[in-house]
Parts: structure tokens; C-alpha cells; sequence
């Protein structure tokens, strides 16, 4: 059985590694890190059976493995596909994935509300992230779009279904937190729906971890409703002695007030440790918790604005050192800056850059 | 066999020859030699997607004191296709024979027909078909004092079509949202229950019979090349005999849609502007690249002519379901038809197909109501390519392949749509440029 246990040599974007038996494409691709992990809006690596269904992680295998060299016929879903031993996977070297990636984008757009100025998801919003890389400026879909009534689940949580892209998460969150799931999927097809039975509540001490896995708006935290904007709060790493869950969380303030209570979250947005209701909703004074400093601030953070900032096409060269793949500036450049555009003072643009200040020279 | 009165019941149906293949398959065969003979048959899944059924048995996982099951995927809901419909009302002992003699290839003690909803008075067929081949000794424990157990139990959908997907199947049979499975792992290694399954069609399931009654090799000289034995083709629209028909896959398309023993021609002296050969979900053809293929040979109704030429100028054999056109016919009416069905019946899994397959919809509409834009037929091929390839499962092609073949071969119609939107409403019907003039076969 030695042997089963052999590492795996994959290649994702011409860069090789080593990962073990059945650890996916995704997760192979994330051990990577940057440009190279392919977004995921659905797939949860803290839960089982999650993935596959929205489709933005698609990946090319141009060779399916050293014993069976194969390119696969289609695209294939990272986070569902294991990694076989010399698998060679194009990620964002290859065209057709990108273009595969901006539809499923604009799919998941078209009916989404785009109230991102109203809902409390935006700045930390997987869907905002995943349009601002691979949408379009405008929209080519000119019908109404599919809209639900909200309603609550219980004291803390409200249900806004138009803005629900149907990633299962918060479904396969309550079938594996709790004991009796009472919400889940109704109907089919575009008007399908995430619903409780005769709207019954959410009622769990667990229940609460639902509004972090959700990737979207669409199941947000009443006592934080409209209260402010992510960006504006100071995430803070907190705990306290929890006889329900491990009380490792994140306290958001703004001035000495704390707005809202989350579990960590790791780099690619998922959730540390489950934290319980009563730590998440019923303790928001700084007394009840023993602060641990700062939160480290990554790519999925509220706080890193720049993030939206100064993105902008590298030069050729650049391209071909990366071995094809794209690298990608995400602070503010202010000054000009030999890589990126040699003569362009980047000062003198109004407001934040765009590609299209680049282009018109 | 269907010209033998009363063949339903088990009395005549055991008279005329039935069950002879089960004797000699539990008597004189080992459930590899079953496999094998199907094999050799060279039968393929009826259907749709026409995978080599011997090929698929022999990938069942036989791990030790894991049961394995055999499910007959007899939700039949495919528009245009009802030809396992027929073979289960009228013989449905057909089914039941080879239903045993594939659990035994296969080792399933219990056997599933998962039936389609709407089939009702289907289920209370197969039911008492099923009491009878019981209480004749050909189920339940022991059969015919062989050692080999076998059940079989008729399970009814509930109005879904993508339930005829194999992976939404076993779902829907272990009583689960009909949702499709994500792949690997596929069925024969963790179906139902997480146990190795085989899905197979009613009629693929119905040809073990003959294969094992006349032999393998014997069954693999019908038909042409790799289409081999019978196929049953149910045909619909714009013909004079519409109605089930088994063909040996030696005949061509001109000859199905033409000759009286089988369509009788087209209506009212019309001609004929194009088909659909196997079911929605296939590629339409204008007339020219149905009854011959672009390299100019004739096209026969086999599984290879009827896909030469790839999706530009071919079509799929599919499930069968041979819908013609006359020149009377709309194609973007009837594009928007079925992109309203595959909307409706789109699970609302993965993003492409639930947000896609809605879209089409709408926008056809548009074109079919004289609201169209220009670039709508350009945004309409974008969306289907965007679809194709990138679900689940094969739904969203389904989906996007007829509207990507519809707007290939007749895009000038959709133009006259967009350009001429109150004529389109007036009229429904669009251009008949398209029709070829008789052909030389008559009726």
C-alpha cells in the first residue's frame, strides 16, 4: 500500500507540484495560490459534498494523466475532479476557460439584483469579486429579472432570495451543522428557490454560520442589517470561553462599537471554526470577549480596497516570464511605475484608473 | 411480435416463445458469458447516446458483499419520443425477460423500472406482468431452481425530465431531489445507494432478449457496421402514418420518410423542409443534409450516417424519436417550443444551464412575437455555446445544441423574423426555400 500513498505531480498554468492522493485540482491550484487557484462560488472545503454546481472553477486538462496522456473532452469542474499523477491543467493560460468563466459570470448575473449599493454582502462579496475579474461593463440581457419576496428565518436571519445564486452552501451547511435541516430547494430550473416549508425558522445553535458560507447577499444578519459598511469597520480576532463552540471570532468595529460578530475566515473566504448564535449574535460588547489583535487582512477582506483599484494589463513580458500567465496588480499605483506603463503619470488620471485610460494611448 | 393478440399476457407470450432466453441463460451460461454474447452483439444503448451496452456491463465494479443493482431507465420524456412506451403496453413481458436475464449478466438481485410518472396506466401493466411472471417460477428466489434471486420493482417518477438523466435517476430512486449527480464517480462504480448500478434503456434492455435467443454474432449481422439489430423509431409530425416502428438499420432516411410500409410520405402534397432524426435534443436538418450527407452519399438511418458529418452538417440517431417538418413549419416557432421545454425542465443545479436555458427562452419569444433585434441571433449563439459543454450533465446541451443547429442551418429565417416582425406574427410559418421537391421514392 506504500505506493498508494506516492505523491501526485500536477502542472496547473505551466507551474508543477507535488500534492497526495485525492486531493483535487482546486485545492492543488490553491496550495499555489494567486491567479492560479480558480475562483469558487460554490465548492466549500469545510463542506462534504459541496461543489460542482456553478460551475466557475472550470479548468482545461489538457493531459489526463503520464498513464493515460489524454487531453479530457470537456471542461472539467476543479473542485470535483481529483488529481491524477502528471495531470497537466490549464487555468488561466488557457482561453477557452476564461471564456467559459466570463459566461458562467454574466449567467450568474442576469438575474442577479446588482443592488450592491443597498446590500450588506457588498465589499465582502464573492459575486462582486468574481464580476470585477471576469465580468462585462454592461449587461446583454434586457428582460425582467426573477425577484422573490424576503422573509425571515427566525430572530436573526433574513432570506433575500433574488440575490441567491443557488450554491447549495447554506443547504449542505444546516444538513451537516444541525441535526434537522429545515430549509432547502423548492421547484426548478430559473425559478428555483431556497425556502423553509410554510416558512418555518432556522432554528439552531449553529444556524447562524449560514450567513458565511452564503457567497452572495442573500442570507444576511439582522442584527447587522443596514447597520454600515464592511469597509468601514476594523476587523478584530477575538475569543472567549464558549461552552457551545471553540469562540474563536472576529469582532467588527467601528469606534469602540462593535457592529457585528463573524467567524474567521481564511484566505479564501471560508469559515475557521463554526461559530455558535450566541457568539455571533447575543455578544457584541467588547467585555464579553478577550481580544487578540488585528485581523490579518487577505485577499477576500473587506479592507483591502485597493483591490478594485489600478488593475491593469501588464506588459508582454511579463506575460512570458509568467509562463502565460497574467499577473496582476492590486494595490493604487501612484507613481509611475516602469512595469506597468512607462510615460504614464498615473496622478494625473481622475479617480481610479481604468484599463480603458491605458487602451486610448 | 406485436401482431399476436393477447401477446400482453403471459399465457400467449410464453406460448409464442418468451422467456426461452432466461432458461438459457440461468441453465447453460455463466452471467460472463451473458456479457459476453451482448458484446459480441455489438448492441448499443437505445437510449440516446448509443454507448456499446456490452462495454458498459463489463465496467460494473464487483466489489466482495456489495450488491449491485440493475435500474431500467424507463422515464421515457424526450419530445418526440415514445417508443419504449409501446413495447412496455404491448409486450411488456419483453421487458420483464430481459430484464431478468441482464440481472443475471450483471449479479442484481433487485431490479428497478424507473418509470415515468405520467405512464400510469404503463405501471399497472408492467405490475401484473410482473404478478405473473412471478407466480410462473421466473422471480423471486431460486428461479427455476438455478440459485439466482432476482426482484423487480416499478418505481414511478414524478413528472421530471431530467429524471431520465441516470445520475438524477438513481437520485430520484433513492427518493432524493431529482438532481444529476456530479461525475466520477460514475454509476457503475457508486449508484443507487452508493452500491454499482447500471442504467439501461427499455428497448436496450428488451434487445438482450433476441441477442440471447439467436446468438450474438447472428444479432450483429443486422443492420450496417456498428449499428447493429433493431431499432425502434417512433416518428411524429408532419407524416402521413405516424406511429412506432422497428427498423433494421439498413434502410435510408429517404426511405423511412417516403415508403408506405413506414411514414407514408408528407401530407396534403407538401415537401418536406427538415427533421429532427432522434429526439428534441439532436441537431435539426434541413432536407438537403437529411437525405444526403454533405459528402453526398445517402443517408441511411444508422448511428454513423446519421452523425456524419459532426454537428455542422450532421445530426444524432439519439433516442429515436423522428420528428419531420413540412414546409409549412416555423423553425424559430419551433425552436422557441422546445427551448420552452428545456427551460421548464432544467433542474436549477449548475448556473448555465438554470440561468441559460431561461434566456434562450426569452429572447425566442421575442423573435417568434416580432420584438426581435439583430443582434439577438448572434447573442442567442453566444449563450448556446457558453451552455454547451460546461453543466452538469448533458441537459444543457440538449438544450443548446437544437438552437445552435436551428440557427446554423436557417438563420436566414430568424433574419426574416427580426426583419419582417408583422408578417411573423400574421403568418406562422416561415420560409419554404428551404423544402426540397419530392423525391423519387413514392408512397
Amino acid at each position: 500500500m506504500a505506493e498508494e500513498k506516492k505523491p501526485l505531480k500536477v502542472t496547473i498554468d505551466n507551474i508543477t507540484i507535488e500534492v497526495e492522493q485525492g486531493t483535487t485540482i482546486l485545492n492543488a491550484a490553491r496550495r499555489i495560490g494567486g491567479d492560479v487557484a480558480p475562483p469558487a462560488m460554490c465548492y466549500y472545503s469545510k463542506l462534504k459534498n459541496s461543489g460542482g454546481k456553478c460551475r466557475t472553477c472550470l479548468v482545461e486538462v489538457e493531459a489526463g494523466s503520464t498513464v493515460d496522456p489524454r487531453p479530457m473532452p470537456k471542461l472539467v469542474a476543479s473542485c470535483r475532479t481529483n488529481v491524477m499523477d502528471g495531470m497537466i491543467v490549464k487555468n488561466i493560460t488557457s482561453e477557452k476557460v476564461i471564456d467559459a468563466r466570463n459566461g458562467v459570470v454574466e449567467f450568474l448575473l442576469i438575474n442577479h439584483p446588482l443592488d450592491c449599493p443597498i446590500c450588506d454582502q457588498a465589499g465582502e462579496c464573492d459575486l462582486q469579486n468574481l464580476s470585477y475579474d471576469h465580468g462585462k461593463e454592461g449587461t446583454r440581457y434586457e428582460f425582467n429579472r426573477r425577484t422573490f419576496e424576503k422573509y425571515d428565518l427566525g430572530p436573526f436571519i433574513q432570506l433575500h432570495m433574488t440575490r441567491c445564486i443557488m450554491c447549495f452552501r447554506c443547504v449542505y451547511t444546516a444538513d451537516q451543522l444541525t441535526e434537522k435541516r429545515v430549509h432547502g430547494i423548492l421547484d426548478r430550473g430559473d425559478h428555483v428557490e431556497i425556502a423553509t416549508y410554510i416558512q418555518k425558522s432556522l432554528d439552531h445553535d449553529f444556524i447562524g454560520n449560514v450567513i458565511d458560507v452564503c457567497p452572495v447577499g442573500a442570507l444576511t444578519d439582522k442584527t447587522f442589517r443596514f447597520k454600515n459598511r464592511v469597509w468601514f469597520l476594523n476587523p478584530v480576532d477575538a475569543h472567549r470561553d464558549c461552552p457551545k463552540c471553540k469562540g474563536k471570532a472576529t469582532l467588527w468595529y467601528r469606534g469602540d462599537e462593535v457592529f457585528r460578530v463573524t467567524a474567521r475566515k481564511d484566505q479564501w473566504g471560508e469559515v475557521e471554526d463554526w461559530i455558535c448564535n450566541e457568539c455571533r449574535f447575543e455578544t457584541k460588547k467588547t467585555s464579553d470577549w478577550i481580544i487578540e489583535g488585528p485581523t490579518k487582512i487577505d485577499r477576500h477582506s473587506v479592507i483591502a480596497q485597493g483591490h478594485y483599484v489600478g488593475v491593469q494589463k501588464p506588459q508582454e513580458v511579463l506575460y512570458d516570464v509568467l509562463g502565460g500567465r497574467k499577473p496582476k496588480l492590486l494595490m493604487n499605483i501612484h507613481n509611475v511605475s516602469e512595469v506597468n506603463e512607462p510615460g504614464r503619470d498615473l496622478s494625473k488620471i481622475e479617480g481610479p484608473a481604468h484599463s480603458t485610460d491605458f487602451e486610448n494611448e | 411480435m406485436d401482431g399476436v393478440e393477447g401477446i400482453r399476457y403471459y399465457d400467449v407470450y410464453r406460448r409464442e416463445g418468451g422467456y426461452r432466453s432466461v432458461e438459457k441463460a440461468l441453465k447453460t451460461m455463466s452471467p460472463d458469458q451473458v456479457t459476453e454474447e451482448v458484446k459480441k452483439s455489438g448492441l448499443r444503448g437505445r437510449g440516446g447516446a448509443g454507448f456499446p451496452t456490452g462495454m458498459k456491463w463489463s465496467f460494473i465494479a464487483k466489489p466482495d458483499g456489495v450488491p449491485r443493482h440493475l435500474v431500467c431507465n424507463a422515464d421515457e420524456s424526450e419530445p418526440g419520443t415514445f417508443k419504449d412506451r409501446y413495447l412496455m403496453e404491448f409486450i411488456p413481458h419483453l421487458l420483464i425477460e430481459g430484464l431478468i436475464v441482464s440481472s443475471y449478466a450483471l449479479g442484481s438481485n433487485v431490479t428497478y423500472i424507473y418509470i415515468r410518472g405520467e405512464y400510469a396506466w404503463i405501471i399497472d401493466i408492467l405490475e401484473s406482468a410482473i404478478e405473473e411472471a412471478r407466480n410462473a417460477g421466473w422471480l423471486g428466489r431460486n428461479i427455476q431452481g438455478s440459485g439466482f434471486d432476482c426482484e423487480i420493482y416499478v418505481h414511478r417518477g414524478a413528472g421530471a425530465y431530467i429524471c431520465g438523466e441516470e445520475t438524477a435517476l438513481i437520485e430520484s430512486l433513492e427518493g432524493k431531489r431529482g438532481n444529476p449527480r456530479i461525475k466520477p464517480p460514475f454509476p457503475a462504480v457508486k449508484g443507487a445507494w452508493e452500491r454499482p448500478t447500471v442504467v439501461n434503456n427499455v428497448e436496450t434492455i428488451a434487445a438482450v432478449v433476441p441477442i440471447l435467443n439467436i446468438g450474438g454474432e447472428e444479432y450483429a449481422k443486422i443492420g450496417i457496421g456498428k449499428s447493429t439489430g433493431t431499432k425502434l423509431i417512433s416518428s411524429c409530425g408532419n407524416i402521413n402514418k405516424p406511429g412506432v416502428y422497428e427498423i433494421d438499420m439498413t434502410i435510408s432516411v429517404e426511405e423511412f420518410i417516403y415508403s408506405g410500409e413506414y411514414c407514408g410520405g408528407i401530407p396534403n402534397g407538401k415537401r418536406l423542409k427538415a427533421c429532427i432524426p432522434g429526439g428534441s435534443s439532436v441537431p435539426i436538418l434541413p432536407a438537403n443534409l437529411l437525405l444526403k450527407t454533405a459528402k453526398g452519399d445517402t443517408r441511411m438511418m444508422t448511428y454513423e450516417s446519421l452523425a456524419d458529418g459532426g454537428f455542422p452538417k450532421g445530426s444524432m440517431m439519439g433516442s429515436g424519436g423522428f420528428i419531420v417538418l413540412d414546409e409549412d413549419q416555423c423553425i424559430v416557432r419551433h425552436t422557441f417550443t422546445l427551448a420552452r421545454f428545456y427551460r421548464h425542465e432544467s433542474c436549477g443545479q449548475c448556473s448555465p444551464c438554470r440561468e441559460g436555458t431561461g434566456w434562450m427562452e426569452k429572447i425566442l419569444y421575442n423573435i417568434e412575437n416580432g420584438k426581435g433585434k439583430s443582434n439577438d441571433i448572434d447573442l442567442l449563439w453566444d449563450i448556446q455555446r457558453k451552455i454547451e459543454g460546461n453543466t452538469i450533465c448533458p441537459l444543457g446541451d440538449a438544450a443548446a445544441w437544437p438552437v445552435a443547429a436551428a440557427i446554423r442551418h436557417f438563420r436566414d429565417e430568424f433574419e426574416w423574423h427580426v426583419q419582417n416582425p408583422q408578417e411573423c406574427v400574421k403568418r406562422n410559418f416561415g420560409l419554404g426555400h428551404y423544402a426540397e421537391p419530392l423525391q423519387t421514392a413514392t408512397a
